[in-house]
């Protein structure tokens, strides 16, 4: 029997589990408050996702437009997401975002400046003003950068290229984490009290997605065994526009900053074709012409902001409808053109990545030519259901931030609002769960014999004699997933989709993974396989229930936004017989001031009658 | 589209060999696309590092046909069709297993440079910079820590000079601090001392493999050099310099 006391042993106060940037900020509170904090990732640190984001975070600083306030950005967000968004939680988001930007230039971070030197901001979609703080377009590399250099002088214990496998409870609370180290494959125990999961989404369950190999939805799917609820999992953005062509880029992300510098979207006859997908709802605020929108861009105050800018759901749909209908592009995307509307050399300044990018993937100079573009599984507004100011979660000592947490973004994101968020839920985090760890209560203990049965059960993919290939059953659930959970869905597909997943689920209990533990890549993948699962089946059985389309969540069958499914919450947790059960929440009623601002028209916010 | 040939190193810190794959490439591949394909076909077990697949995060550094480059960002149309393309871990750090090298040290070397300074903030609760001044240290946090720059710096790579000299990377890294304008710490004594700076000969190897184009050398390493230069072997400008400006 395995001795579970060879096991290598570390013991926390706090383990974070990730490294991105919800994760760092967290570690770093946690330990600037005195706990004893761990930090584990499944990649070398610097190279979670946060380092791709590209445009820029989101912050009311008012350095470009003074107009700007947490209220207007609050505001923002709530329309962005649809009222769906937790109201406290947008609040917070938008009140200390400002705080958490200028706290990263004190560590270090060293922005784009306006001309008399402070902060620059830039336009992104759903924004009303220029908002979003930014570094060229590899915003994420500098927030990333910074907040790992501080970390490393923090003192507190990093662990890299180290997977989580499952929690360890005691009691119902949390007690520890197991975890491998890819390196050897050997097991790894950590006994804390508290764990802050920071694992980031799961869009790797999609073929086409900008999301990278890390992207299984590991948090989600511990969280969901270990009994927390899971919320808005329906909600998943797909970014309007991801390169489609050569084949092999297929889903790498085009920056929002792209049109927020004055790229427009044109379909095969070089037409631009966003004017006709204007929402009501968005009309007042939106440009009627081309005319307006370009002296919106040349910063004409009067004029209104061009459709191209309009939230992500409204032009991953309105490409899907151009591409559908026949006005694609050879390779099925659309046209996003900067090449005809700024001059080389800015392009080169303002977007150098992204130059760099087409030219060097797809043999494309955006200097001269127009991209070809289309919608990418980019990002996941669910997750784990997290108490709004203290981020923990329905299991005691469990706590979530970052993109594997809910509840911050509604039905959907605006661009710029997950780095934001990262920073400020990441901290949040670290404040709740101090507050945990020095709370009443004995210290939980570990359970030998639950360890035991979580190591059985990662090495069975070695230890069998035959099995499919987990690469195929990987490969075999993304396309399940395109063909029927993609941007529009409908009540057959989201049926045929759990069938198929319950297919999978058993191909996927039988995979063998050939050599050693040692830096065995079919054996992650194997491992991986039940995260991606689980999040793949709650995100498939909650858009099943939700019956309406509302921002990223679009069905077929039941076309438009109700009144009263704006009134729920679609909530995911593991049933007491091991299956995924699915139940509607309705939800509280916001509070006044809040609502107030939230439904005001922007002259009566501007001129502070709310 | 076509078969080509690739000679992959397989094996461990105890030892290994190349090992040959056939395979299908595509148009528009890249080599990290043809490893991922032989990895799901062929090879179940390689081990290779990558996450971005858009030269971002700098994880899937490896050496191909000798060159240390970017998997993610070397498209197949870059070699002729017939030739085989040998791929191999890089060769200043310790092999793990196969293309995935311990790059460790260089995280040790990071954690011994003494962290950003800020001057204190103006009256109104901001700071001020100019563009101009945020330019120059703007080229430097490009970087992706990628270590391809470490990678083929011969005072690591062939004089194994890694307890004297922190490598181009963190020269970089220190001239970034150094040259921030907010920044107040003054890291000239140990750039020369502790890090090594009289090590780097300006070959400019380095600055040749940087796939995000910083000119490590010139506008890095050379600078901060000059700056040892000047306060170390020139007592008058030191002087003048410490009296009138610190
Ligand atoms: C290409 C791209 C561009 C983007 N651009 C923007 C933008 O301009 N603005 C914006 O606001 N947002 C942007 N986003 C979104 C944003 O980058 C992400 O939502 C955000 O970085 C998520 O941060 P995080 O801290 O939650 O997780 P991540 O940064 O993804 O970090 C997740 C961490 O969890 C670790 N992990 C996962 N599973 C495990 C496990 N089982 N065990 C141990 N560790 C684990 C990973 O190793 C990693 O360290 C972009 C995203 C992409 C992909
Ligand atoms: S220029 Fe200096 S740092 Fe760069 S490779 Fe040559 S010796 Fe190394
Ligand atoms: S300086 Fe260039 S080559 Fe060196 S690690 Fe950074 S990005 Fe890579
Ligand atoms: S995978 Fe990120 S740089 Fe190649």
């Amino acid at each position: 029997m395995l001795n579970v006391s060879e096991i290598q042993t570390f013991e926390h106060d706090v383990l974070v589990i990730g490294a991105g940037g919800a994760g760092l900020r967290a570690a770093i509170e946690c330990s600037a408050r005195g706990l004893n904090t761990g930090l584990m990732c499944k990649s070398l640190l610097g190279k979670a996702h946060t380092v791709m984001a590209e445009g820029g975070v989101a912050a009311a600083l008012g350095n470009v437009d003074r107009r700007d306030s947490w209220k207007v950005h609050f505001r923002d967000t709530m329309r962005g997401g649809k009222f769906l968004n937790q109201w406290r939680m947008a609040e917070l988001h938008a009140r200390e975002s400002p705080d958490r930007v200028r706290e990263l230039e004190e560590w270090g971070a060293v922005f784009d400046r306006t001309r008399d030197g402070l902060i620059s901001q830039r336009n992104f979609g759903g924004h009303r003003y220029p908002r979003l703080a930014h570094v060229g377009d590899r915003t994420g590399l500098e927030i990333i950068r910074t907040l790992q250099d501080h970390a490393v002088h923090k003192g507190f214990g990093i662990y890299m290229e180290c997977t989580a496998l499952e929690l360890l409870l005691d009691g119902g609370r949390v007690a520890g984490v197991l975890g491998y180290w890819r390196e050897s494959g050997r097991f790894v125990l950590f006994r804390t009290r508290a764990v802050i999961l920071a694992t980031g989404g799961g869009g790797r369950a999609w073929r086409v997605t900008s999301n990278s190999w890390e992207y299984t939805g590991d948090g989600t799917a511990m969280a969901y065994d270990a009994g927390a609820e899971l919320m808005d999992m329906e909600f998943t953005q797909f970014h309007p526009t991801g390169m489609v062509w050569p084949p092999s880029v297929r889903g790498i992300l085009v920056t929002e900053g792209v049109r927020g510098d004055g790229g427009v979207l044109l379909d095969s006859k070089k037409e631009r074709f966003m004017f006709r997908y204007i929402p009501e709802k968005f009309a007042v605020e939106t440009a009627a012409t081309e005319e307006e929108a370009n002296r919106w861009l040349a910063g004409d105050k009067q004029a209104r902001r061009p459709p191209e800018l309009l939230t992500r759901d409204v032009v991953a749909r309105a490409i899907t409808q151009e591409v559908n209908e026949g006005r694609g592009s050879p390779h099925g995307g659309v046209y996003l053109d900067i090449a005809s509307r700024l001059p080389a050399e800015s392009i080169r300044k303002k977007l150098p990545s992204m130059y760099h990018q087409f030219k060097e993937l797809a043999e494309v100079d955006i200097t001269r030519q127009a991209m070809e573009v289309g919608p990418t599984l980019h990002y996941f507004m669910g997750g784990v259901r997290v108490d709004d100011d203290t981020q923990m979660s329905s299991v005691p000592g469990l706590f979530a931030a970052g993109e594997c947490s809910a509840g911050m973004h509604g039905a959907n994101r605006l661009g710029g609002n997950s780095l934001s968020d990262l920073l400020v839920f990441g901290r949040l985090a670290g404040v709740g769960a101090e507050a945990y760890v020095k709370g009443p209560g004995a210290a939980p203990r570990v359970d030998d014999e639950q360890v035991r049965s979580a190591v059985r059960r990662a090495i069975l993919p070695l230890n069998r004699e035959a099995g499919p290939n987990p690469y195929v059953v990987h490969e075999d659930l993304q396309g399940v997933m395109g063909r029927y959970v993609g941007i529009v869905r409908n009540e057959a597909d989201l049926q045929a989709a759990v069938r198929e997943i319950d297919r999978l689920k058993a191909d996927a209990a039988a995979v063998k993974a050939t050599g050693a533990s040692q830096y065995n890549a079919a054996w992650h993948e194997a491992l991986d396989l039940r995260s991606l699962l689980i999040t793949a089946e709650a995100v498939t059985r909650a858009a099943l229930v939700r019956q309406e389309s509302r921002g990223a969540h679009t069905r077929l069958d039941h076309f438009s936004e109700r009144e009263e499914w704006q009134k729920v919450n679609v909530i995911v947790r593991k049933g007491k017989d091991g299956t995924m059960e699915t139940r509607v929440e309705t939800r509280r009623d916001p509070p006044a001031a809040l609502a107030a601002i939230a439904h005001a028209t922007i002259e009566d916010l501007e001129a502070g009658r709310v | 589209m076509s078969e080509r040939t690739f000679r992959i190193w397989r094996g461990t810190a105890a030892g290994g060999s190349f090992v040959e794959h056939r395979i299908e490439v595509d148009e528009g591949m890249v080599v990290l696309d043809v490893l991922h394909r032989i990895q799901a076909k062929q090879a179940n077990d390689l081990a290779i590092r990558w996450n971005c697949k858009a030269g971002k995060c700098g994880s899937c550094s490896m050496e191909i046909n000798g060159r240390p480059r970017l998997a993610c960002m070397t498209r197949m149309n870059l070699y002729t069709a017939g030739d085989a393309i040998t791929i191999q871990p890089l060769k200043t750090f310790p092999v793990v297993k196969d293309l995935v090298t311990d790059v460790s040290w260089n995280f040790e070397q990071n954690k011994r440079i003494p962290p950003f300074r800020p001057r204190p903030r103006g009256a109104d609760g901001q700071h001020r910079m100019l563009q101009a001044d945020v330019d120059r240290v703007q080229e430097f946090r490009k970087c992706i820590e990628c270590y391809l720059c470490q990678d083929v710096c011969h005072v690591l790579r062939d004089q194994s000079r890694k307890d004297a000299f922190v490598g181009p990377r963190f020269m970089i890294r220190l001239a970034s601090l150094e040259m921030h304008p907010l920044d107040t710490e003054d890291r000239i004594p140990a750039v020369r001392k502790d890090f090594g700076s009289g090590l780097c000969n300006i070959t400019r190897c380095c600055t040749e493999v940087c796939p995000e184009h910083i000119e490590i050398t010139d506008n890095g390493i050379i600078p901060l050099k000059e700056r040892v230069v000047d306060r170390f072997y020139d007592p008058l400008l030191w002087l003048r310099r410490t009296i009138f400006r610190r």
